[in-house]
């Protein structure tokens, strides 16, 4: 955590008595976050973006009957740089995890990750499949998760609003992407493809690993 | 109409009389190829194995001089304990009708080498690369055999029964280590890397991986002065996985000359989520909820061509009640599906989200029955072998059941077709953009094995429900809908065709529904423990939405698992086509002519 511009722990200077109801003690954070927060919960466009199943729902909840826009979320964007918060709405494939970390670290702060449904979160019904990524949250730092398979576009709703209660818990004096040193804020490295999906943080696991199964087979030799 | 539809089989010069089209055929292939075409004498397996050698002149004959132009479904099966693999090729009779020739070729497991049928049926283009993919079976003479579905790097081909991937447990489900005992015990806990990943033994990252799928540009050619007299460039346009226009994550390399479109390389697997390999671990009735993930908009129809091959294979007989409940089932789904391709394929043509969201106002109709017959919108898990899991609902929205489907049969559905037909069909732009663009003939769309509305759209009026009727559709009065032009807004104009006759369909099923009330809906055998009563093979097929939806399965005697479960996904194999189509077009009618033909990713990639 950081200090706010004001110390909050400063004592109040004197203030006379008489005044004392039509003066309030704050700081510039606690009077800044309320209108930045509320632009921000009541702005967010989300990347026009479709997995899988779950894509299908989020139109629906697009669509008039639920309709997103009452909470200023109808605007999808096609391009990363517009968007706000991205929907992984559907499994994600390791074939297609490089392309959804770069859209991610093209989207300008602040953004967010929405991780719609069990394929998503956590891989649901085909994590034991081969080509499926078992979270995505292996890769991107994951805000709301909402179950579901699909989730219906209530429970997307309510994850929206999740998202916004969120939001409003925000204070622009320590959030990331106004620090420097923030680890958060660094970008996520894209995986690469090789016999199987290469997390580039782990390359040094894996040639430790390999340099194990060599030694074991010269053992065995 | 074409020269090879209307080609009528050479007269069969054996005295025997055959009572249909497929026992005739095999005959002839047998009378003519007397060495290398044979019966196969596994137990229930229909068809002939056929001479890995002699597989293109076998093709040949059989398109050419034997009626069976239209090769639907290949596929590899692994016959590990024998050290083969098995090729299996289903070609139907498209004039005629009726069931498949199965051919069945088996070559040695550690150098698979078959003929590539290519250039026979372009159709098998793709599925040939899929099983190279998945069984590393070498198609000789194949124009681009490169993986279709993983990615070149990939290490093994997955659908063979020795190759287990990182979260491997057991051969089949229920795992030992979860029942009966009800300890659990997670492959997923023991990976060193926290990730659903695994290396080849003693592998090291070297680095050169970093640049991916940059092959896909290898071949395409970029020639300067592509124009004479014009100084100009093919450019390679990039479009996907991350496109609005693609539908999901479906990829175009593209190569344009100017505006034109030179070439076009269909990219996917952006979505391959192992469905067969995960299928082959379940037990039968595990895999129901997995199909309704395939083509995710009309999930019930999935249901059904799964249940059709699994009943076939275990004999199972559908009571009535349950029958019509299907077709209802079904055919709603049908008119969701269409409404929604049309709200698409407008989307795609300009006309953003507005026709989208007049079709939704019924389609969320339909959806809430369907959630209430179900207890889910999408992904509705409803059939069963032998039947249907639930049966009809008492109301929906408040409405007695009977009153609520006489409303949306009658009245809704009707109304929204009148109202988008007025809307959409004749309006000046939508024309302007799809007349004449995007155009299949016949002899294309047969040659390519494109099905369902695509292929009716060029003028072949194929349609499993009436060439091989299931369920009851051979009771039901409707008509197969065809248009002739094979171009965008013929796909079109189909679509509210299909639904027309989608709604013919259900009137006429209302009365059964009323007068089997209370009746069952489901045979008493039960059906989670579910061992094969006898093994071989089944290929279960519907009219999907989309088109021809296949389910090939084979079982072993007593086993609870599938051996081999392959689909045959509509929206993948109507891609082939996709190059076809928009080579000669300008780059934003590919964008059309991939709406017109409706893909689904979930059944695409599998």
């Amino acid at each position: 955590m950081t200090t706010s511009p004001i110390d909050p722990g400063a004592a109040p200077p004197n203030v006379p008595d008489e005044l004392k109801d039509n003066v309030t003690i704050t700081t510039l954070a606690k009077l800044l976050d309320p209108v930045y927060n509320w632009s921000r919960r009541n702005s967010m466009w989300p990347l026009g973006f479709g997995l899988a199943c779950c894509a299908i729902e989020m139109i629906c909840a697009a669509s008039s009957r639920f309709d997103f826009a009452r909470f200023g979320m109808e605007v999808f964007r096609a391009t990363p740089r517009q968007a706000d918060v991205m929907i992984i709405s559907g499994t994600v494939t390791k074939k297609m995890v490089p392309t959804i970390v770069r859209l991610y670290n093209q989207m300008a702060e602040p953004h967010y990750v929405i991780s719609m449904g069990a394929c998503a979160s956590g891989g649901g019904p085909f994590k034991e499949g081969y080509s499926v990524v078992d979270g995505i949250d292996k890769f991107l730092p994951v805000d709301v998760y909402i179950p579901g398979c699909p989730p219906t576009p209530q429970a997307l709703l309510n994850g929206m609003i999740a998202m916004q209660e969120k939001i409003d818990q925000q204070s622009i004096a320590n959030v990331a992407w106004y620090r420097k040193d923030d680890p958060t804020a660094e970008v996520v490295p894209t995986p690469v493809l090789g016999p199987d999906l290469v997390d580039i943080r782990q390359v040094d696991i894996i040639k430790a690993e390999a340099a194990k199964a060599k030694a074991e087979t010269a053992v065995s030799d | 109409m074409t020269d090879t539809m209307l080609k009528t089989p050479e007269p069969s010069s054996t005295p025997d009389v055959y009572d249909n089209p497929v026992d005739e055929a095999i005959a002839a292939l047998k009378k003519r190829y007397p060495d290398t075409v044979v019966d196969d004498s596994r137990e229930n397996y229909s068809g002939v194995v056929v001479n890995a050698n002699n597989i293109v002149e076998v093709a040949e004959a059989l398109r050419d001089d034997l009626g069976f132009n239209y090769l639907s479904s290949v596929t590899g099966v692994d016959l590990i304990e024998d050290n083969k693999l098995e090729v299996v090729y289903h070609a139907y009779n498209i004039e005629k009708g009726g069931g498949a020739v199965v051919l069945h070729v088996q070559v040695d497991r550690d150098n698979p080498i078959v003929p590539s049928l290519v250039p026979i049926f372009p159709g098998a283009d793709f599925q040939e690369r899929e099983a190279w993919d998945m069984f590393g079976i070498r198609f000789d003479g194949h124009p681009d055999l490169r993986r279709i579905l993983t990615w070149d790097e990939f290490h093994g081909h997955p659908l063979r029964k020795d190759w287990r991937e990182p979260f491997y447990e057991a051969d089949a489900k229920p795992f030992g280590s979860r029942w009966p005992g009800g300890s659990v015990h997670r492959a997923e806990e023991q990976n060193i890397y926290g990730k659903n990943v695994q290396y080849p033994s003693g592998w090291v990252p070297t680095g050169g991986e970093y640049e991916v799928e940059t092959n896909m540009y290898e071949g395409v050619t970029i020639s300067r002065d592509a124009t004479p007299g014009l100084k100009t460039d093919k450019v390679i346009v990039n479009m996907g996985p991350q496109h609005p226009s693609t539908h999901g994550v479906f990829r175009m390399v593209v190569t344009l000359d100017g505006e034109t479109i030179m070439g076009l390389r269909p990219v996917m697997g952006y979505l391959h989520r192992n469905h067969e390999k995960i299928g082959e671990r379940n037990t039968f009735i595990q895999n129901i909820p997995y199909t309704d993930r395939l083509d995710y908009i009309s999930s019930m129809s999935n249901n059904h061509g799964y249940v059709l091959a699994i009943e076939k294979l275990m004999g199972a007989e559908v009571t009535e009640r349950a029958e019509w409940i299907r077709i209802l089932m079904v055919e709603l789904t049908r008119v969701v599906n269409h409404l929604w391709a049309l709200g698409f394929l407008l989307n795609d043509l300009g006309a953003m989200q507005t026709p989208m969201l007049y079709f939704y106002i019924e389609r969320e109709l339909v959806l809430d029955f369907f959630e209430a017959a179900a207890g889910s919108r999408m992904m509705c898990n409803y059939m069963r072998f032998g039947g249907v899991a639930y049966d009809l609902p008492d109301d929906v929205r408040g409405q007695p059941i009977m009153q609520f489907l006489h409303d949306l049969i009658y009245d809704r559905i009707p109304k929204a077709l009148e109202q988008g037909d007025g809307l959409m069909t004749g309006n000046e732009i939508l024309r302007n953009r799809s007349i004449g663009v995007g155009y299949l003939s016949a002899e294309d769309a047969i040659a390519y094995s494109a099905a369902g509305p695509v292929l009716r759209a060029s003028g072949v009026p194929y349609d499993v429900r009436r060439a091989e009727p299931y369920s009851y559709y051979e009771h039901l009065d409707f008509d197969v809908a065809v248009r002739y032009n094979g171009d965008i807004y013929d796909r079109f104009l189909i679509r509210m065709d299909e639904m027309r006759q989608s709604l013919r369909i259900l009137e006429q099923v209302l009365p059964h529904l009323k007068a089997t009330e209370g009746a069952p809906i489901i045979g008493s055998k039960p059906q989670y423990a579910l061992r094969m009563p006898a093994g071989g093979e089944a290929y279960g097929r519907v009219e999907n939405p989309k088109g021809e939806l296949g389910y090939y399965v084979t079982a072993k005697r007593r086993s609870s698992n599938p051996e081999r479960y392959h689909v045959r996904a509509p929206s993948f194999i109507n891609l082939t086509a996709l190059e076809k189509m928009t080579v000669g077009h300008k780059v934003a009618d590919s964008v059309a002519i991939l709406g017109s033909i409706d893909i689904v990713l979930g059944e695409v990639d599998r």
